[in-house]
């Protein structure tokens, strides 16, 4: 058999590819069962109140209505209290209850959910639902003002109110050159091709979920807490998600709706939300308004650093985010001090998407080095290499591994940073201003404790499952060359399945934690497999295996090597009389992170082109280097960070939710209104890995990467158009007329 | 969504008496606008009917004009190489419109009555006096920066969104209808109403008049002209500004001027005062700049549309340039 030695590090192609090409692989919605019924949600349109009456007479009597449910019907359930999952959960207040009281907390909030035969007819009788509501002041300004600390469950999860190292104010006046200035990032929403879907069947008291999620495991314990039944009896099923940017972290009130009707009807019921109701019925990444004040000496180094940074959460919970941390360990810097502060409003609750915190704290962090740039008449580029953090001063730690530099100088120079003119306005094209920008990109790197079970079946090939999820990066891809390699297996002959809730544990796809703590997980699986195999073999009384029990064993080739040849695992499996053996295998962080700090980095370079009348930006170029460690597949981590520039040329100069204060409602809530990139605004990505590994984070050398890819991505562009205008715009997205009319 | 039946006809007659006699009853013809008005609840027929049958659908050339049926796709027309080479405002209007699947399945009749992308109008969680008539315009004092600087009533400041109406203000088209009462011609430039205090009466048109074609004089496309559209992203996008302008010379002196402009108006906006002033002079990069900067006389911005109208004046100053051959010349 002809194996490739190296699976890791190949460009394997999607393994999914053709599933997904062709319509095999089947998502939440697309579950059919028998005797589906479909619901349709009736969402409050009033931000704050108590619902006075909900007239539901018409809706029942509507052809094929089976229920309408609402709070004066609702089963009442347990939602017994669980522990916050610090990865996905808000940290502080407690989650929305639905159809349990008549409280409204925001506009959107689901209030009702009929049920019917068929979707339209469901969505008509949602229609005829009549809701009059008490309305109540509430808070749908975002206001200063009223920021407070975040409390004490977020603190502990890592978003502290205040922190400081040195004394930055001090600095900050005493410093040679010092820039001071405020910076707006946008509400967005993750606007994923696929939109949350679930379908839930139950069977006496056994629930089964085909859900959108990014966490099965959590999917069964969140539903488990809330209608008081055990984690045993629920199955999610979540084989595919068609992207989801981390709206799929958590577990939404719409799948407690989906159960509830269900259960409600006594029959499996589809609940998918619309393009609208995902602007409400699931999160977004929080408005944020920032200070960053820089001081340096007049060789550029950095003196101080305030950066203070207020964010949109609900009235009902706390969600808060990193925002500060790369304030605090991006640079070396002997006084550093940093304050967060929340706004509660009558909104939805935000979650995390793509890089959450850390790009909103990167945009106004690299922009502000930006502008201490300018008032040094320094390189931008130098003054980060002059302030490089060797350490991770924040936490006193040493980097696990950090290969920056040389991801400044690779894009620096695929990039041609030196034929940048430094005087804003100096670089023309056609009659467009030119602009080049950069940033540095950084997201910390964590692991989790993670399981899968390594099978290997009579005909040799292999068979992983876990119950992580894959919402498009390529896990499927990734996980099956972790498994290629170890097993010592081409990669056609082992297949990977994932996302459901009988498989082994595996923690939340996300935070870009995945490949270090699942990769690792199938590592030690298929390596405990080979180990069982071993044994059985040295036990075995067949002759023809005589040779094969010397010394260590030696896997490769497909099979394990003896004196004469290599004996197949097909052949091995026979000889032994198995159908099948398997093995499980667990990864957990180890003591890394107490003796080191973990991040993966990146240097991005964006060329701009500002039309001078219109105020229209496009972006021509965005070239990036990346320090993700070992690269598992170099052609989907490419696809990661190409991804992410393409996020962030929308962070940049589009994407916005546009908010109206007296509806507390997010007004363009479609996609023809809420502007993404599309193929046209893009022209050329280039993607460079630098070459590094990572063994002390984890044994298979990986740090993360989809995060990373957002981080600095819109700061570099938006330094772009000042190099090209002259004009600092400081409200994101650079619209036209922030640049008309600034 | 309420429920509707649906009729398939094969002849216009059948379809307009189908239209005029019945209650709550509307064509549907590419439905690229429709489907999302249904799907959103902001319309609600109780019958449609489809017109997809009727023919209609081909863009024919005669020596004294082109006549476009209303039923042609917007691509076909788009790539139609008398309509490219004679009216390039119309070929372009139309090829940066929507996307290429989009200009596939729509009809040039129904892009003419593309209803307006308001934000308040779209989301039926809100007031709006062109949805529900009474109810208040929260875009006056809201999220209008896509809304209209010129034409707006106390009742409505919604925007007409289209392109290829705007163009065809500039190639002097003009509309062959029928209706109960039989045929008649619309000029494109009156085919649409002010909101005034009525927002939700769009068009001339009556209860089952049905456009069938489109008709281009042969004399504009004497002249030269230039569909030129701003917005956010590249593509795939309504305009922010946009400026349709069709012009004849002799040598450098204009003789006839027709500019019309785009994502800026209650309706597709004529400028006849920029028109007036370019005629009978040469165009030249200063005349573009004095033109442009009457493009928007009469504008009264909201707040977040104000930025229109200094992009109307300068997308009309570019597309004025644009036709006469003009270097912008280096930014300043």
């Amino acid at each position: 058999m002809n194996v490739p030695l190296k699976a890791i590090g190949q460009p394997v192609s999607r393994v999914d590819g053709p599933d997904k090409v062709q319509g095999h692989a089947r998502y939440a919605a697309e579950f059919d069962q028998p005797d589906l019924m479909h619901a349709a949600m009736v969402l409050s349109t009033i931000p704050s109140g108590t619902i006075t009456a909900i007239e539901t007479k018409a809706a029942r009597s509507a052809p094929g209505v089976h229920a309408v449910i609402t709070h004066e019907n609702a089963p009442r359930l347990p939602y017994a209290p669980m522990a916050k999952r610090p990865q996905v959960d808000a940290q502080g207040g407690d989650q929305l209850k639905v159809f349990q009281d008549p409280t409204i907390r925001f506009n959107g909030q689901p209030v009702a959910v009929v049920v019917a035969e068929t979707l339209e007819q469901a969505v008509h009788a949602a229609d005829l639902v009549r809701v009059s509501y008490e309305h109540a002041d509430g808070h749908t300004t975002f206001d200063r003002a009223r920021g407070r600390a975040p409390s004490r469950g977020n603190e502990k999860a890592g978003r502290p109110a205040d922190t400081e190292i040195g004394d930055a104010d001090a600095a900050l006046k005493s410093a040679a050159v010092s820039i001071d200035a405020n910076y707006v990032q946008a509400r967005e929403h993750h606007n994923a091709i696929e939109p949350h879907a679930t379908i839930a069947a139950w069977d006496g008291d056994h629930l089964t979920l085909h859900d959108k999620t990014q966490w099965p495991d959590n999917d069964r314990d969140e539903i488990a807490h809330v209608f008081g039944i055990k984690k045993e009896n629920i199955h999610v099923v979540s084989p595919f998600v068609g992207g989801a940017f981390g709206s799929a972290l958590r577990t939404w009130p719409h799948v407690t709706v989906a159960a509830l009707a269900a259960r409600v009807v006594q029959r499996p019921v589809r609940l998918e939300l619309t393009r609208r109701q995902c602007y409400t019925s699931i999160g977004f990444r929080p408005h944020t308004e920032q200070r960053v004040a820089l001081g340096a000496a007049a060789d550029g180094t950095l003196t101080a650093i305030v950066q203070e940074a207020f964010g949109q959460t609900a009235t009902y919970e706390e969600y808060a985010e990193t925002t500060l941390d790369p304030a605090r360990n991006t640079y070396a810097c002997p006084n550093v001090r940093t304050r967060y502060r929340l706004i509660e409003m009558n909104t939805n609750s935000p979650c995390p998407m793509r890089s959450p915190g850390v790009a909103t704290g990167m945009l106004a962090l690299e922009t502000a080095m930006d502008e201490l740039a300018v008032a040094l008449r320094m390189d931008p580029l130098e003054l980060r290499l002059k302030n490089y953090a060797d350490r991770d001063q924040h936490k006193n730690l040493p980097w696990s591994s950090k290969e920056l530099r040389a991801c400044y100088r690779v894009a620096a120079e695929r990039f041609g940073w030196s034929e940048r003119t430094p005087e804003p306005r100096s670089m023309r094209r056609n009659g467009h201003l030119i602009g080049y920008g950069m940033a540095t990109a950084v997201y910390p790197s964590h692991r989790a404790k993670a399981s899968a079970a390594a099978t290997l079946l009579r005909d040799g090939t292999a068979l992983i499952r876990t119950a992580g999820s894959d919402m498009g990066p390529g896990t499927y891809t990734s996980m099956t060359q972790v498994a290629a390699e170890t097993l010592g297996l081409p990669v056609e002959r082992v297949r990977i399945e994932l996302g459901d809730t009988d498989m082994p544990y595996a923690p939340v796809h996300g935070g870009s934690i995945t490949m270090a703590s699942v990769g690792t997980a199938v590592q030690a699986a298929c390596q405990a497999l080979l180990d069982d195999l071993a044994g059985v073999v040295k036990a075995s009384p067949d002759p023809r295996l005589a040779a094969f029990k010397a010394g260590t064993p030696e896997w490769r080739d497909g099979g394990l090597a003896g004196p004469g040849g290599v004996i197949s695992f097909a052949e091995l499996m026979e000889g032994l009389g198995f159908d099948r053996i398997t093995a499980e295998g667990q990864s957990a962080p180890g003591n890394e992170s107490k003796t080191h700090s973990s991040a993966a980095f990146g240097a991005v370079f964006a060329e701009v082109e500002v039309d001078p009348d219109f105020g229209t930006v496009r972006v021509p170029r965005i070239v990036g280097a990346y320090d993700i460690g070992r690269v598992v597949n170099p052609k989907t981590a490419r696809s990661q960070c190409v991804g992410g520039m393409v996020q962030g040329v929308g962070m940049a100069l589009l994407e916005q939710a546009e908010w109206d204060e007296r509806f507390g409602r997010p007004m363009n809530g479609n996609l023809a209104e809420y502007v993404v990139p599309v193929c046209a605004d893009i022209r050329s990505l280039d993607v460079t890995f630098v070459p590094g590994e990572d063994t002390i984070f984890n044994p298979l050398g990986v740090k993360g990467v989809a995060e990373l890819g957002l981080s600095g991505v819109s700061a570099a562009i938006g330094n772009a158009v000042y190099h090209a205008t002259g004009r600092r715009v400081r409200e994101f997205p650079i619209l036209p007329e922030r640049l008309l009319m600034g | 969504m309420v429920p509707f039946s649906y009729t398939s006809v094969a002849d216009p007659q059948a379809a307009v008496r189908r239209t005029s006699e019945g209650h709550g009853v509307e064509f549907i013809a590419g439905g690229t606008d429709m489907l999302q008005l249904l799907q959103e609840g902001v319309r609600a027929p109780l019958e449609l009917v489809d017109i997809n049958g009727i023919g209609f659908d081909d863009v024919s050339v005669a020596v004294d004009g082109v006549r476009i049926g209303a039923m042609a796709r917007l691509a076909d027309v788009a790539d139609h190489p008398v309509i490219r080479e004679r009216f390039p405002v119309v070929a372009e209007a139309l090829h940066e419109s929507a996307s290429p699947q989009v200009r596939n399945m729509a009809t040039v009749g129904g892009n003419l009555l593309q209803r307006t992308r308001c934000l308040y109008f779209r989301d039926v969680a809100t007031p709006c006096n062109k949805r529900v008539p009474g109810s208040g315009c929260p875009a006056i004092e809201g999220q209008n920066r896509i809304n209209a600087v010129l034409g707006g009533s106390p009742d409505c400041i919604a925007a007409y969104p289209g392109d290829l109406a705007v163009a065809l203000i500039a190639a002097d088209a003009e509309l062959m209808v029928v209706g109960p009462k039989g045929e008649r011609t619309v000029l494109v430039e009156k085919l649409h109403r002010q909101p005034g205090s009525t927002p939700h009466v769009e068009a001339v048109l009556e209860p089952g008049d049905l456009i069938t074609a489109i008709w281009i004089p042969i004399a504009a496309g004497g002249r030269l002209s230039h569909y030129l559209r701003v917005r956010d992203r590249a593509t795939f996008e309504w305009a922010l500004a946009s400026a349709a302008v069709s012009l004849g010379f002799e040598g450098t002196r204009v003789l006839e001027a027709r500019v019309a402009a785009g994502g800026v108006g209650t309706t597709p906006w004529r400028l006849r005062a920029v028109e007036e002033l370019l005629v009978g002079r040469d165009l030249d990069r200063a005349l573009a700049h004095e033109a442009g900067e009457r493009a928007a006389d009469g504008a009264r911005g909201y707040g977040g549309n104000d930025f229109k109208i200094p992009l109307l004046k300068k997308t009309v100053t570019r597309a004025l340039m644009r036709v006469g051959g003009i270097s912008p010349g280096e930014p300043a």
